[in-house]
């Protein structure tokens, strides 16, 4: 990789905790009549309260996939066949139904892209996160709605007695997110997991939303993982970026790091590819894309995954598949291209 | 709402206009004559003569509809020809008995259909589901008229459970009754009614079992039910507040209709457990061919089956917020 930079830092808002998330090895598999396959594959992640992650992609790459797996909430097709979701030390994936679902919500919630769909259409704004609350604290249904106002007033909800008692459909799609994410921290969960929180909204609105997360996440010092296919929101937020293809890890860096010294090549592509100037992106410089598809996850090429579409692929790519490894200090990638000295 | 409702009552009168007009030119093409009928096969055909124009049936079809309107006009439904009585009086006499049966018949159908709904949806593709489905394959194939006789063989005639035909005291007072101390009026009401109202409600029930179950599949799978999980909820309460709630919108529609379905199928489900309600009363009607009487109990159904309608369309914007009516 000839895009090298001296600039390299150690990860800048490093781990000031214990990780309270950690993931490791972890494979999921989804179930088809013709078998099954992997969607994620030796995923491992590490997150410590206060701290933000992001998983970064393009839809498939398994990044939603492994975002519900945190709540061991997959869809019925597909589970988890390998490796390790441990919260606080507790490995998730060796609880019982009935002690996962005290967790969701309380040690854990999420945020969904889609607010309008994600909220319940028939039931107020107010019940829908009294329910959260009367469910995981000994409360009347009187002090639950009071504490689910309370909730819309921390997320900057204009007017949140009257939107308490108002439907999904009557608040705009901005208000609707901070509902749901009064819902995700109104039992201040220690764990947030953000997936595609500003996909769906107004592009005015998303700097509103992601900026509210991440005040109330430092605020409360809630751990953070947010899924987005958008590199903008990764400038704005992250702490540690894990970039993923095809199931796979590919590159894991600090954002000050990823921005600064990308190593992978799908990395410099993805980057390339956005239509603003960000640290590190050279003014007046060209839009590339990255040309081809992602390949179909049942039918992944032998040896790297990106291989087919990289520019600079060598006869080796297309045989082994490159370890996941540290190439620098806290910057790591799965590519044979990419040095261990880095230049 | 007030504004609303004031409104669909208005436009029952356009919808009773067609409806007379309807009817009556059905009896029109149908042949029979109720004055041939009125004197039996050994008349003369002049006194049949006679009588039908002492009955009004030479005047031309448009003088006699006008004549049926003006009077309607007036709240008057004319003569039965046969009972010598006024139409509305018969069937007022007759109409608690089947919207007795109708309504019991509806509330059993819907409990059924809801509940295998539900439990086939919540284990799709289990045993349980396949026998559900199958169940309500057959409730929905088997005619209203066989399967009445087949539980009338098996409860009353074969196991002797329950009484074949007739009605105990009418519902409500049979449960004043009880309420005062005299329960074994209620439990015949009960008996009597619990064929004939199981009969007519299983092919709706199978009706609605279908509807719930393909409304929860699709319902299960909805972003907001991932949300309700997500909160921590335990599964019983996100199927029952979450998913059944929304499952309920499209089948509260259908079950306003299934009660138009449930009257036709009291005109069968009276006459086999001799039901004393405007059923058998129309079978007896259209034979006799009671031109009269036919026209007041085919009125008397529509208006009914309209003012039910309108009673779920009111219901469905109590269930869901998103409806506003007006």
């Amino acid at each position: 990789m000839s895009h090298t930079s001296a600039v390299s830092s150690q990860p800048a808002s490093g781990r000031p905790d214990q990780p309270i998330l950690t993931v490791s090895g972890l494979e999921i598999r989804i179930r088809t009549g013709q078998g099954s396959f992997a969607v994620v594959s030796d995923m491992a992640l590490s997150v410590a309260p206060g701290e933000t992650v992001c998983i970064v992609g393009e839809s498939g790459c398994g990044k939603s996939m492994t975002a519900l797996s945190l709540l061991r909430l997959l869809p019925e097709a597909a589970s988890v066949t390998g490796g390790k979701i441990e919260i606080d030390g507790v490995d998730l994936l060796a609880l019982d139904q009935r002690t996962v679902e005290d967790y969701r919500g309380e040690k854990i919630a999420m945020i969904f892209q889609e607010p309008l769909t994600a909220l319940n259409p028939v039931l107020t704004i107010g019940e829908q996160i009294a329910e959260a609350v009367r469910q995981h604290r000994k409360l009347g249904r009187r002090a639950a709605f009071d504490r689910a106002v309370e909730a819309l007033r921390l997320v900057q909800m204009p007017d949140p007695q009257r939107r308490a008692r108002q439907y999904p459909h009557e608040l705009s799609g901005g208000m609707r997110q901070r509902a749901m994410i009064a819902l995700a921290l109104v039992c201040e969960p220690r764990i947030l997991v953000a997936d595609e929180p500003t996909t769906a909204l107004d592009v005015t609105i998303q700097a509103q939303i992601l900026g509210l997360i991440s005040d109330l996440q430092k605020r409360l010092g809630t751990a953070l993982v947010m899924i987005t296919h958008d590199l903008g929101v990764v400038a704005e937020i992250a702490d540690r970026v894990v970039v993923m293809y095809a199931g796979r890890r590919i590159e894991e860096a600090s954002a000050n790091d990823l921005f600064d010294n990308p190593m992978h090549p799908y990395t410099l592509g993805l980057l390339g590819a956005i239509p603003r100037s960000h640290a590190g992106a050279k003014v007046g410089s060209r839009l590339v894309d990255i040309t081809g598809t992602v390949p179909p996850l049942w039918d992944l090429p032998k040896g790297c995954a990106f291989a087919p579409r990289c520019p600079k692929a060598v006869s080796r790519c297309h045989q082994e598949r490159p370890e996941f490894e540290e190439k620098q200090p806290g910057h790591f990638a799965a590519c044979w291209e990419v040095t261990h000295a880095n230049g | 709402m007030i504004a609303y409702i004031i409104r669909r009552l208005l436009l029952l009168i356009p919808l009773a206009i067609g409806m007379v007009v309807v009817t009556f030119a059905l009896l029109l093409i149908i042949p029979g004559d109720p004055a041939s009928v009125l004197l039996g096969q050994e008349a003369t055909p002049e006194a049949i003569a006679t009588l039908r124009a002492n009955l009004g049936l030479d005047d031309p079809w448009y003088i006699r509809l006008w004549d049926y309107f003006a009077a309607l006009a007036h709240g008057d439904m004319g003569q039965s020809i046969f009972q010598s009585q006024p139409v509305s009086t018969i069937i007022a006499g007759r109409l608690a008995a089947t919207i007795e049966l109708a309504v019991v018949s509806l509330v059993l159908a819907t409990i059924l259909g809801l509940v295998l709904g539900v439990i086939s949806a919540i284990w799709q593709g289990s045993i349980i589901d396949t026998a559900t489905m199958l169940l309500a394959q057959l409730g929905v194939s088997m005619p209203v008229y066989w399967l009445g006789l087949l539980l009338m063989l098996l409860f009353a005639v074969n196991l002797g459970w329950l009484p074949a035909i007739g009605r105990g005291e009418p519902l409500l007072d049979a449960l004043a009754a009880a309420l005062s101390g005299r329960p074994e009026v209620l439990i015949k009401s009960l008996s009597h009614i619990a064929l004939p109202a199981f009969a007519l409600a299983v092919n709706s029930a199978a009706i609605i079992s279908r509807l719930v179950r393909t409304s929860m599949l699709e319902i299960l799978r909805e972003d907001f039910i991932r949300t309700a999980y997500a909160k921590g909820l335990r599964r019983p309460r996100v199927i029952v507040r979450h998913a059944l709630r929304n499952a309920l919108l499209p089948v509260l529609s259908v079950i306003g209709l299934r009660f138009g379905a449930l009257l036709g199928g009291a005109v069968l489900t009276e006459t086999i457990f001799a039901w004393p309600g405007l059923g058998q009363l129309t079978i007896s009607a259209i034979s006799q061919r009671d031109l009269p009487l036919i026209q007041g109990i085919v009125l008397t159904f529509a208006i009914i089956f309209a003012l039910v309608n309108l009673i779920v369309d009111l219901l469905y914007a109590a269930v869901d917020p998103r409806i506003r009516l007006g």
